[in-house]
């Protein structure tokens, strides 16, 4: 019965096992290759003659409070994500909807989309010159009387450059989510509403932020899934060793202990951890979302 | 009707002035390098550059022209991106539409160890070594295969292939085509919006990585031009890139022009394909994070 389903599909079979394939290498050989992180790797005699030494990497950089230092920069970029840039796009879609001249408003969206094609070294390299001690924003400063800042070299400005150039990139494109949602929105609600004299401000609070509510609380729980992802590619091209303290997170370390420093089995580890922590997130999110009655991707 | 004729109110003036501040924030660092890029090198360093190009040279760009590093790696982005892209049509549409087909048995299981791999990720060491173990390194295999399928965009292609109708299929296989034949006959004819949106996607994609060069290549006449980006723009190494540059440098050429000029040549593919890239990619992430 079966065989026969086999059989008859065949095709699609071997059009699938490429494809199969790729995600087994690419994607579970990795996964179980954390084995590593259990051993102390040696890459000239090979995993399989590695020495087991169970748990001892974890141990190590769970007692390390460097350790706690990049889990604490990763949540906080996170925290300060959902303060600041989780809520812009959202403000920007409303005061979008409120546009009275829709080429004007077709105009805004198309120059807010352009920011999010640029590659992250485009973004950062823009950043690291503008900000520079001799760059656009210190003369600007200095014209008007004020001092020079540091921005790259000083760890309390890291967090705000890497939030306010998120939101620069992001908050338009972020607004496509919540637009779809508000024109959906029943024209007849307005209409009563302001039969009943509700104002524009009035209209926004009680109608148009109570329909998308539902979009945002899905983009936000997925948000929180991500807690433990942040953008380390950018943080790789704008952090430097006296941004440390606030800017290296824990993939940035990974790149720097395992590629760089080649302590391959201690930074799998480290990894690991990041990978098991940030799955439990998602997988949590994920259940939270539909049990909402979000659709999530499958 | 009626909202025409409303009057315009304070709101509506303080909003539009608010659009108008947002289309400057977004538009000013962009336009400051193309001016800067095409400025007097003397002008630029002594920060005259504001609004507008101050005694205009285009000898930034023939520098960058004739720098062999910068124009080998804009080589190499060009193929990676055109070969990258074949591989991911390729990949994603061999794996789409299987998964998009009701009587492909153990799809169900089929999807769920694809879709696992969103959410647990392998990590960026042991992936390393699996690219090493191919013997990948420091070869264009090691920027084009492991990324051959983003699962989002294969999800999109697949919610593509089973909105086609049902009776394509029926009728195809009646006449005795077997699922390559229809495949390739059928399908593929009629996916031609898809094909472009994914086509778009990964070549955008392609032409901004640069943490898989950084991490698999080691050869410099690989570089795409991304790392060379990052060396001359965030590293400050523009002498080094190009003995040609420290000659020319002085009053004409600045390191600021050098800069800004090749972030414009990296940026230009993007900014001539924006009104196509912003109109699929509109479609695409309403697909991918609403229904998919």
């Amino acid at each position: 019965m079966i065989l026969r389903k086999l059989a008859r599909n065949k095709y699609l079979y071997m059009m699938f096992a490429l494809p199969f394939l790729y995600f087994a290498i690419f994607h579970y050989v990795p996964m179980f290759g954390n084995i590593i992180a259990f051993q102390n790797y040696n890459v000239v005699i090979g995993f399989v003659h590695s020495p087991f030494v169970g748990f001892e990497h974890f141990k190590e950089f769970l007692y390390d409070p460097y350790f706690w230092k990049l889990v604490r920069n990763t949540l906080m970029l996170n925290v300060y994500g959902i303060v600041f840039a989780f809520p812009a796009p959202i403000v920007l879609a409303l005061l979008l909807n409120e546009l009275r001249s829709k080429r004007f408003k077709r105009l805004v969206q198309s120059v807010a989309y352009l920011p999010h094609f640029l590659s992250t070294v485009v973004i950062s390299g823009m950043i690291v010159n503008y900000l520079a001690y001799d760059g656009m924003l210190n003369r600007f400063i200095e014209s008007m009387g004020g001092e020079q800042v540091q921005f790259l070299s000083d760890a309390s400005w890291f967090r705000t450059i890497y939030i306010v150039s998120d939101i620069w990139q992001q908050i338009g494109w972020g607004t496509i989510i919540y637009l779809a949602a508000l024109t959906g929105v029943d024209p007849q609600l307005y209409e009563a509403a302001r039969m009943d004299g509700a104002n524009r401000l009035k209209q926004v609070l009680h109608i148009a932020i109570p329909c998308i509510l539902p979009v945002i609380t899905i983009m936000l729980l997925l948000n929180i899934g991500n807690f433990m992802t942040v953008g380390y590619e950018k943080i790789l091209l704008l952090y430097n060793g006296s941004t440390y303290e606030t800017a290296d997170v824990i993939q940035t370390f990974v790149y720097r202990r395992g590629l760089l420093g080649s302590d391959l089995s201690f930074a799998s580890a480290v990894g690991l951890f990041q990978s098991v922590v940030a799955f439990v997130l998602v997988v949590g999110a994920n259940r939270l979302t539909k049990r909402l009655g979000g659709a999530t991707l499958w | 009707m009626k909202l025409g004729k409303r009057k315009y109110s304070a709101f509506d003036l303080v909003n539009a002035l608010i659009m108008l501040v947002l289309i400057f924030i977004m538009l000013y660092p962009i336009y400051y390098m193309a001016i800067v890029s095409i400025s007097n090198g003397s002008s630029v360093a002594r920060g005259e550059i504001h609004f507008y190009p101050v005694r205009i040279t285009w000898k930034a760009y023939e520098v960058i022209f004739s720098d062999a590093p910068i124009v080998s790696a804009y080589r190499n982005t060009l193929i990676y991106t055109s070969l990258g892209v074949a591989i991911n049509l390729f990949m994603t549409s061999l794996c789409a539409y299987p998964l998009s087909r009701r009587e492909f048995y153990g799809r169900n299981l089929f999807s769920l160890f694809i879709v696992f791999t969103m959410f647990f990720d392998g990590g960026i060491i042991p992936r390393y070594l699996v690219v090493n173990g191919l013997g990948m390194l420091d070869t264009i295999w090691a920027i084009v295969v492991p990324t051959a399928i983003n699962v989002f965009y294969m999800v999109m292609m697949r919610t593509f292939f089973q909105a086609l109708p049902e009776a394509l299929h029926e009728s195809a296989h009646m006449d005795g085509a077997n699922d390559l034949t229809v495949f390739w006959r059928v399908v593929l004819p009629l996916s031609a919006p898809v094909m472009a949106t994914m086509t778009l996607f990964y070549a955008v994609s392609h032409w901004n990585s640069y943490f898989p060069a950084l991490i698999y290549l080691n050869d410099s006449h690989l570089y795409p031009i991304q790392i060379i980006l990052r060396n001359i723009v965030i590293q400050g190494d523009v002498a080094s890139q190009s003995t040609e540059a420290s000659g020319v440098m002085g009053t004409l050429v600045v390191d600021q022009n050098i800069k800004y000029a090749v972030v414009l040549i990296a940026i230009l593919p993007i900014l001539l394909l924006y009104p196509f890239l912003q109109k699929y990619f509109v479609k695409g992430s309403m697909v991918g994070s609403l229904k998919g």
